[in-house]
């Protein structure tokens, strides 16, 4: 198993956010799916150490993710947030800071596409573009990386129905042509059938089902 | 330098008409500051009077322990006060207790260093004060400032960290966001100094008897000596408190609603 959850229980601002959540994540497309307020966005905080679990394990490839460099860890298991927040400068000025992070020479053309952008938004300022370009520019931002991992919150939430398609399949385009596992984190059960093969189900902070996508989700009738 | 002028009570006490003006604006506009108004009369003649028998009691001993001792109140005072302005920032007050006394002592030093002033109390005691003031309230603006930012843009920072960066690296734009508001009042005001406004140790100079000469040149000491002391307060205030707002596993802490 790529993540193992072992009892882990969240608390923020007072309130338990997640309570003695125990679930595996294999590799390849995955969904965290329920509804809002569920605790998804949390648990995914927790992947990559944006946050610590107050009680309970978190492994990442069998270890315990707090034994692991957190630095080395998020350039490894790279999360994309909900809303869009790049840095001031150009989007290729975003890409280039994130590929020094990682010690890398990126290839910005090619980040660009797989992101779904052309070559034309790399001189492009990250504050003029909109909702749905911005989201793309992160994906090519967090690609830089080279990262094992990517965790997608809600990637789709703040777009029109329109760029929420295409968004998708730039998505799912992705996983064709770069070796990456992604971790997909959405209110919309329809969009964990489109995007996922493994369901981890969240409500109310507890996990109320996991497993294959086709048996979690099946849509009956 | 050392013409000296007698001032009375009477005098001082005719300039409280002008006090009446800034009442009568306030209540005629109703700015609601009337109140306020009174309050910074009866304190700032309080607080005046009182440090001016403590600096003449100083003058008197001649020792730098007494220079040293009133320093380190100012400084103490001067973070709390400073702290007020940064309540968004998690213990503020370790970093500007830090930032007054390094920049104080660091510039004092330097000046006597120098050569610039004398190792005495008559020359360390205006300076000094000086100093510390200025301090405070760059130091505060910053850490204001740091607190806002941080607050506001938690999602960028956060945004930053997720991709490896450090937490030195995601705060990097607003940590210098901040030192430039800290700075920005005493580098915009030393430009315009002589053409908009005429600056006070050059105005009391003045009025003491001293010629222009003196008075510009002591006032050029005073104000490059505050852009040293400010820079250096701002600097190591926000570079110790930005780090508050960080786990040492570089994750944004959980801020407590304000």
């Amino acid at each position: 198993m790529l993540f193992g959850l072992d009892r882990v229980t969240m608390v923020r601002d007072g309130k338990v956010v997640l309570q003695d959540v125990s679930a595996s994540i294999p590799r390849g497309a995955n969904c965290v799916a329920g509804p809002s307020g569920s605790g998804k966005s949390t648990l995914l905080r927790l992947l990559n150490r944006l946050a610590d679990p107050a009680s309970g394990m978190v492994r990442y490839d069998g270890t315990d993710v707090r034994e692991r460099d957190p630095l080395e860890l998020r350039r490894e298991v790279c999360l994309v947030p909900q809303l869009p927040a790049l840095l001031e400068g150009t989007v290729e000025d975003n890409i280039r800071f994130a590929a020094d992070l990682a010690g890398r020479e990126p290839d910005v053309p090619r980040l660009l596409d797989l992101a779904g952008l052309d070559a034309s938004f790399a001189g492009r300022t990250s504050s003029k573009l909109s909702v749905g370009e911005q989201q793309r520019a992160m994906l090519a931002r967090s690609l830089a990386l080279e990262p094992r991992v990517l965790l997608l919150d809600e990637p789709t939430s703040a777009l029109d129905a329109g760029a929420r398609g295409a968004v998708e399949a730039t998505l799912l385009h992705l996983r064709e042509r770069v070796d990456v596992s992604t971790i997909l984190v959405t209110h919309d059960l329809a969009q964990a059938r489109r995007m996922a093969d493994w369901v981890v189900r969240l409500d109310e902070g507890r996990v109320v089902g996991e497993g294959h996508v086709r048996e979690q989700l099946a849509v009956s009738g | 330098m050392s013409t000296s002028i007698h001032v009375t009570l009477a005098e001082v006490a005719a300039t409280l008409v002008l006090v009446a003006v800034a009442v009568a604006v306030s209540f005629w506009r109703k700015a609601d500051l009337e109140a306020d108004i009174g309050i910074a009369v009866v304190r700032s003649a309080i607080q005046l009077t009182a440090i001016g028998y403590v600096i003449e009691f100083i003058f008197d001993q001649d020792s730098l322990w007494f220079v040293f001792g009133l320093i380190a109140i100012m400084v103490v005072f001067g973070a709390f006060t400073a702290q007020r302005r940064a309540r968004q920032v998690p213990n503020a007050f370790w970093p500007l207790l830090l930032a007054l006394a390094i920049a104080g002592v660091t510039t004092l030093g330097l000046v006597v260093a120098l050569g610039i002033f004398k190792a005495q109390p008559r020359y360390l005691v205006p300076v000094g004060g000086m100093v510390i003031g200025n301090a405070m309230t760059a130091a505060a603006v910053t850490l204001n400032r740091l607190g806002d930012d941080m607050t506001r843009h938690a999602r960028e920072v956060e945004a930053t960290l997720a991709l490896g960066a450090t937490s030195t690296q995601a705060a990097a734009p607003i940590v210098r966001r901040s030192l430039r508001s800290g700075m920005i009042a005493l580098v915009d005001s030393t430009k315009t100094t002589g053409l908009i406004f005429f600056p006070g140790t050059m105005v009391g100079m003045l009025l003491a008897g001293a010629s222009p000469t003196d008075a510009v040149r002591l006032q050029l000491i005073l104000l490059w000596t505050l852009l040293g002391s400010v820079a250096l307060a701002g600097l190591i205030a926000v570079t110790l408190a930005y780090r508050n707002f960080f786990t040492p596993a570089h994750q944004l802490r959980e801020q407590p609603e304000p």
